[in-house]
């Protein structure tokens, strides 16, 4: 209990730390490295704000980005999990934007994609955002023949670009169509072309796969490693998407934080195609006493080419 | 004179074929390789051009945005090169039915047609090959199959079954060769030298003495017996690349039979089509006859049943029960937008050649070539409704896309380089038949000498 109690806070910390700083780092004693110069605020365990050289930070791989290793790893001590509250979609699609953005890719290509879904006929249409649900019995790894899409210990499925064939063989094994293919659309490759810099060399953990290779939602672990939510989660405007870890048991929106399996005992939480036997990491809140009614969406988001 | 005549001359025990007629067998098997007519070497440059121009279309490909030059996007990511890819690995089944299949259950007609079931087995198996490779999305990182292969992806168990499947048919296809090889170096004339000494090397001192004849006897009964299993296994190996996901249309424990069912009936419609071609461009009448036709067209139909049976298997069964998980797609494919395509392909492809040749007027050299023509052609969109349909129809909605995202149609490029590889099919089998005889001759010989009705009783 004790324990449970010791990681909760942990993790909230790291979820203050996010807004406050926009690096989760834990000091790191008697560090030997050289003196940068660069001062960087953190929180301490007791929750004292101070100022420290960035040298003297240890956190994790997003230091200079992630060495190949890591990124075959995950993020230590990590399992990442998502619960969405299908009550909270508006279809506002600020999680299709903000991803976007986060992810330097043009439309129509979407990482998160929100679909309109009816369950049976007298029941009531929902907004139903889907991504990569990052299955713990992934279907999409089994079939790589070259490793080039793998299963983290941290609970993520992870495309390594650079080794990608593209053989798309991992888009046809997915049975939530969460995988987009890098065709080279040429308002994209010009886009990315000017959006270089800022974003990191390995596409591994973020940006579009390279021309040719397959890429997806990754769950923004770039972003876990400095501390940050999700694009799509700080997006929301209505904190439908808790994003969390299963080991600290705690989901977050942001603004909310929960325990991950209250949550989804109290709520009835299910995950998508439970007979498929994927095991997705996403979960799913039903859609009931919602906070807006259902309204059809008006027009029409992906119809240039 | 070589060996191997006066070998076959002790032999000729049986009055119904002489030294003479010998003679004139080998004089009209190896007339092709002799001489090339007009039209024969203006085929060849036709087939070159459409060759050249599928070569251009993937340099088009490469190097242009594939986005604008190829029709496939996010859900419907493979196209008419995977569709492609599993024609032509049915066809190479061709081998194993037409030659290895025949052989083996003593069908004597085999004779004149082995050799041409296993060379369109050997091009079409490649032709595989080069359609997967137009399919990928990063070419020039086709060596990490070797380097960073994983055995349990279902795409490397396919090529080490092809690959296996390429070398044993190039093998079995080699090694009936070899005493013809000899026949063409005595037999030949005027041809280039290098030609010549080509023959000579690859016959590897072959001087038909009865021991020689043992081994290579003793070769060809294990490699036929070999390839069976072999040419199953691509095929029904092909058939997991789609079985083994979890999309409803191709979750199917029927999918490895029903795979190889439809090949062979390809591989049946594939030889009358071949056996039609060759006896009238290379004049083979008296080898590829009426008998032929009349036995291809009976077994047509033999295969036609089964495929149907398959069929039936494959979509009424799921369609009786029209559950959730298939119903989009099965809609689609009886009363919704691919249906015109589908049903033609089911009269056309599988009803069409499972009751017109009970006719025997039907089994007869014309009207047989128009059906195994039109099987064939069915038989193509066949596997573009295995393939296309189902990746348009996934579990989750495709919604709020362009439009060009929901409704795949090849593009110009992909169909070039779909046609190319049929070309260089035919240019394989074209120019191995332009260098060795298309028709073995000793195979067809020793059926004579052997007594063996179906061989000496041409109609």
């Amino acid at each position: 209990m004790e324990k449970e109690d010791k990681s909760r806070r942990k993790f909230l910390q790291f979820g203050l730390l996010a807004g406050a700083t926009g690096l989760a780092t834990a000091i790191l004693p008697g560090c030997q490295s050289t003196e940068t110069g660069k001062k960087v605020k953190v929180l301490t365990a007791d929750g004292k704000l101070v100022e420290v050289d960035s040298s003297h930070l240890d956190h994790h791989a997003a230091k200079d980005g992630f060495s190949k290793g890591e990124i075959r790893k995950g993020i230590e001590g990590r399992k990442f999990i998502r619960v969405i509250d299908l009550a909270r979609c508006a279809n506002e699609r600020k999680c299709v934007e903000g991803c976007q953005k986060a992810h330097k890719i043009l439309p129509p290509t979407e990482y998160i994609k929100v679909k309109k879904m009816q369950d049976s006929d007298l029941g009531s249409p929902y907004w139903f955002p889907t991504m990569c649900y990052h299955c713990d019995n992934p279907p999409c790894t089994k079939v790589c023949p070259v490793d080039a899409t793998f299963k983290r210990e941290d609970g993520v499925v992870a495309i390594d670009s650079d080794r990608c064939i593209g053989c798309k063989f991992c888009m046809a094994a997915c049975p939530y169509s969460a995988r987009t293919f890098n065709f080279g659309r040429p308002e994209q490759t010009k886009f990315t072309e000017a959006n270089k810099d800022s974003i990191p060399e390995n596409n591994c953990t973020i940006g579009y796969g390279a021309e040719g290779t397959v890429s997806k939602c990754d769950f923004c672990t770039n972003r876990s490693a400095e501390g940050l939510l999700p694009a799509c989660v700080l997006s929301c405007p209505n904190g439908a998407i808790f994003h969390g870890d299963e080991l600290e048991d705690v989901v977050t929106n942001g603004e909310e934080t929960f325990r991950l399996k209250e949550l989804i005992r109290n709520r009835a939480g299910y995950r998508q195609f439970e007979e498929l036997g994927t095991k997705p990491r996403v979960y799913y809140l039903p859609p009931v006493k919602r906070q807006f009614p259902f309204e059809e969406a008006t027009e029409a988001h992906n119809t240039i080419e | 004179m070589s060996s191997k005549n006066i070998e076959l001359n002790q032999k000729t025990t049986y009055e119904t074929f002489t030294q003479e007629e010998y003679m004139e067998m080998k004089e009209e098997l190896l007339r092709p390789v002799q001489k090339i007519g007009t039209i024969g070497k203006l085929w060849i440059v036709f087939l070159v051009l459409v060759c050249c121009a599928g070569v251009y279309a993937y340099y088009v490909q490469e190097t242009r945005s594939k986005y604008v030059t190829v029709s496939l996007r996010d859900y419907t990511m493979w196209g008419v090169y995977i569709s492609n890819f599993v024609f032509f690995v049915a066809l190479s089944l061709i081998g194993v039915l037409m030659s290895a299949v025949l052989k083996l259950t003593h069908f004597e007609w085999y004779r004149p047609l082995s050799r041409i079931a296993e060379v369109i087995a050997v091009a079409a198996i490649m032709l595989a090959g080069v359609s997967i490779v137009a399919a990928m999305g990063r070419p020039d990182r086709l060596y990490y199959l070797v380097i960073h292969g994983r055995i349990q992806s279902p795409i490397i168990w396919d090529i080490i079954v092809i690959l296996t499947y390429i070398s044993t048919s190039l093998v079995l296809l080699f090694i009936p060769l070899i005493p013809s090889l000899a026949t063409c170096q005595n037999h030949l004339h005027n041809k280039p030298k290098w030609q010549m000494k080509m023959y000579k090397m690859l016959s590897f001192g072959w001087e038909g003495t009865p021991e020689q004849w043992k081994i290579l006897k003793r070769c060809i009964k294990i490699l036929t017996v070999m390839v069976i299993p072999l040419g199953i296994s691509i095929h029904t190996v092909t058939a997991w690349l789609f079985a083994t996901t979890l999309r409803a249309e191709w979750d199917s424990t029927n999918f490895g039979v029903y795979f190889v069912s439809g090949a062979f009936l390809l591989g049946v419609a594939a030889m009358i089509l071949a056996v039609a071609i060759f006896r009238k461009a290379y004049n083979l009448e008296k080898y590829l006859t009426p008998m032929h036709f009349d036995k291809l067209g009976r077994a047509l139909v033999l295969m036609s049943l089964i495929y149907i049976y398959f069929n039936v298997n494959e979509y009424l069964v799921p369609a009786y029960k029209m559950s959730g998980l298939h119903k989009n797609h099965l809609l689609d494919l009886f009363v919704g937008g691919d249906a015109p395509l589908y049903w033609s392909v089911v009269f056309m492809g599988m009803i069409m050649p499972a009751t017109l040749p009970l006719i025997p007027a039907m089994r007869k050299p014309l009207p047989l070539t128009i059906i195994a023509s039109v099987v064939f052609i069915a038989a193509w969109f066949k596997r573009y409704l295995i393939v296309i349909p189902g990746l348009s129809h996934p579990y989750l909605p495709i919604q709020d896309v362009p439009a060009s995202w929901k409704h795949y149609s090849p593009s110009l490029v992909e169909m070039t380089i779909v046609a190319a590889t049929f070309a260089a099919m035919m240019l394989i089998v074209t120019l191995f038949s332009r260098f060795f005889p298309i028709i073995s001759v000793w195979e067809v010989a020793e059926g004579k000498l052997e007594g063996k009705d179906e061989i000496i009783n041409y109609k």
